[in-house]
């Protein structure tokens, strides 16, 4: 068994390790297997069904990543994010945004980090855009942030009085598989957090305060039927510690980042990178999020989404940043991609927002 | 052949091509197992359990390694496979043991 170290406290940038580098990512995804035609490339796959070059369908969320820094280190985590990170979007920047929010066709915004809640100008942005009369502002929030420091405490109210819908991961119902991957005493955390959500209203049956879980595999592997999870994960979380939520969505851990590095000293990267090609499905193509997002980077630049994001792959426009935004010109574009995506692609495909088919 | 084992995990994969040999055999067998799996008036996380206990009383690597991923899939922890894998033993070794009966029923027939 390989030995890898568990419990890596620092973010691969603060490590140097080679992956912090985009590029470093990149050539990984590229070569080996991809290169020597043991597999097809993503974009000799999404050929075979006429799907490329992959193009924006009509714009429907506006992903804003405030910035990389979080009170946790997740091994999986594709941002690379940690205490150490110190990228953040300022008041200037999220200036910019605001002006976009008010002025798009998209009903959804998405707030992201790290945990956002960590920018300090969080709360004023947050105050700002509820005003713009989005349908569906979504702040990803760890749970644990709620929990870490008393100027969070508040943060369920804070919620609940601009009517933010809260999206919050949770890998598992228990604590070893939870712990493992997100760090010692989370678990414990998590509950707590959701159990003060559930106080206020969120999540509850009948709640018009939506709280929604994340669930992505601890490990090398894919994620199972999103139904079928769902309800263990509702039973599991009700019987043991009376907490509520709506709906579970099951996401795949795409091979960038940490989660990559994780494949790699665990010599689990080409056995994964063959069950997401295995499991690859073209039906899930038309529906990856990258065809009706745009992610927004802490400095302001745009991305097809927050994997091409952390991978540094810009927009393919002549528009590259918030301060130029134009919808039309950017709906033009060419959606770039990479064998990452396979990860958006197999069995009932992966989004932010769980599996893309029914 | 290229691999000098009887055993290669690169097998798993191919074991739908056993229909290409006798399709309607193959077909009737791959449409009945995947009937057994769905969903019925046991769970499929039920029913992965019980794959993984068979697994190990069979001894058939193919299906341990299918069946440990598969519960993994399904959000399964280490604790229910390794009760599972236990049932599993407990009735294999049961089973031999039981059989200790007919043994003393032969010798107590047979003795003076
Ligand atoms: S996965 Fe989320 S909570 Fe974990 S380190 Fe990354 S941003 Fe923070
Ligand atoms: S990784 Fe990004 S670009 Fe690739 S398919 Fe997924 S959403 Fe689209």
């Amino acid at each position: 068994m390989p030995n890898i170290k568990k419990k890596k406290q620092q973010s691969l940038h603060k490590r140097d390790s080679e992956f912090a580098i985009a590029n470093k990512q990149l050539e990984k995804l590229s070569n080996g297997i991809f290169a020597n035609g043991e597999l097809p490339t993503f974009s000799e796959k999404i050929k075979e069904t006429d799907q490329f070059p992959l193009r924006p369908s009509k714009l429907e969320i506006l992903q804003i990543n405030v910035g990389y820094m979080c009170n946790q280190v997740c091994e999986h985590c594709h941002v690379d994010a940690g205490p150490d990170r110190k990228e953040i979007m300022t008041r200037e920047t999220m200036l910019q945004c605001l002006e976009v929010i008010k002025n798009t066709g998209a009903h959804t915004l998405d707030l992201t980090g790290g945990a956002p809640e960590m920018n300090p100008d969080f709360r004023w942005f947050v105050e700002e855009a509820s005003k713009a009369g989005i349908q569906d502002f979504i702040v990803r929030s760890n749970l644990t942030i709620i929990r870490a420091n008393k100027k969070y405490h508040d943060l369920p109210e804070f919620f609940k009085k601009h009517d933010v819908h809260v999206v919050s991961s949770m890998p598992h119902w228990t604590r070893g598989k939870t712990d493992k991957q997100r760090g010692e005493g989370v678990f414990d955390q998590s509950i707590k957090a959701l159990q003060e959500l559930n106080a206020v209203g969120y999540g509850m049956p009948n709640s018009n305060l939506r709280l929604d879980l994340v669930y992505n595999p601890s490990g090398a592997f894919l994620p199972g039927d999103q139904t079928s999870m769902e309800k263990d994960f509702k039973k599991a979380l009700l019987e043991d510690f009376g907490i509520y939520f709506h709906n579970l969505f099951a996401i795949t851990n795409l091979p960038i980042s940490r989660f990559l590095d994780y494949l790699i000293a665990s010599e689990n990267y080409e056995d994964y990178m063959y069950s997401l090609v295995e499991a690859y499905n073209p039906a899930a193509v038309k529906n990856v999020m990258c065809r009706n997002t745009i992610s927004i980077s802490w400095d302001g630049y745009l991305y097809d989404c927050d994997f091409n994001q952390m991978l540094e792959l810009k927009v393919a426009s002549q528009i590259q940043h918030i301060s130029e935004y134009n919808e039309d010109i950017l709906n033009n574009r060419k959606i770039i991609v990479s064998q990452h995506c396979y990860g958006c692609t197999a069995g009932a495909g992966s989004s932010c927002q769980g599996v893309v088919t029914n | 052949m290229a691999n000098n084992n009887y055993y290669d995990p690169a097998d798993l994969k191919k074991f739908g091509k056993i229909s290409e040999w006798s399709k309607e055999l193959g077909d009737k067998f791959f449409e009945y197992y995947g009937k057994v799996f769905e969903e019925g008036a046991l769970t499929a996380r039920e029913k992965s359990l019980i794959a993984l206990a068979v697994a190990h009383t069979e001894m058939c690597p193919y299906c341990i390694d299918a069946y440990s991923q598969d519960g993994l899939q399904r959000g399964i922890t280490k604790e229910e496979m390794m009760e599972a894998v236990h049932v599993g033993a407990a009735i294999k070794s049961g089973a031999t043991l039981v059989h200790g009966v007919m043994m003393m029923n032969k010798v107590n027939k047979l003795e003076m």
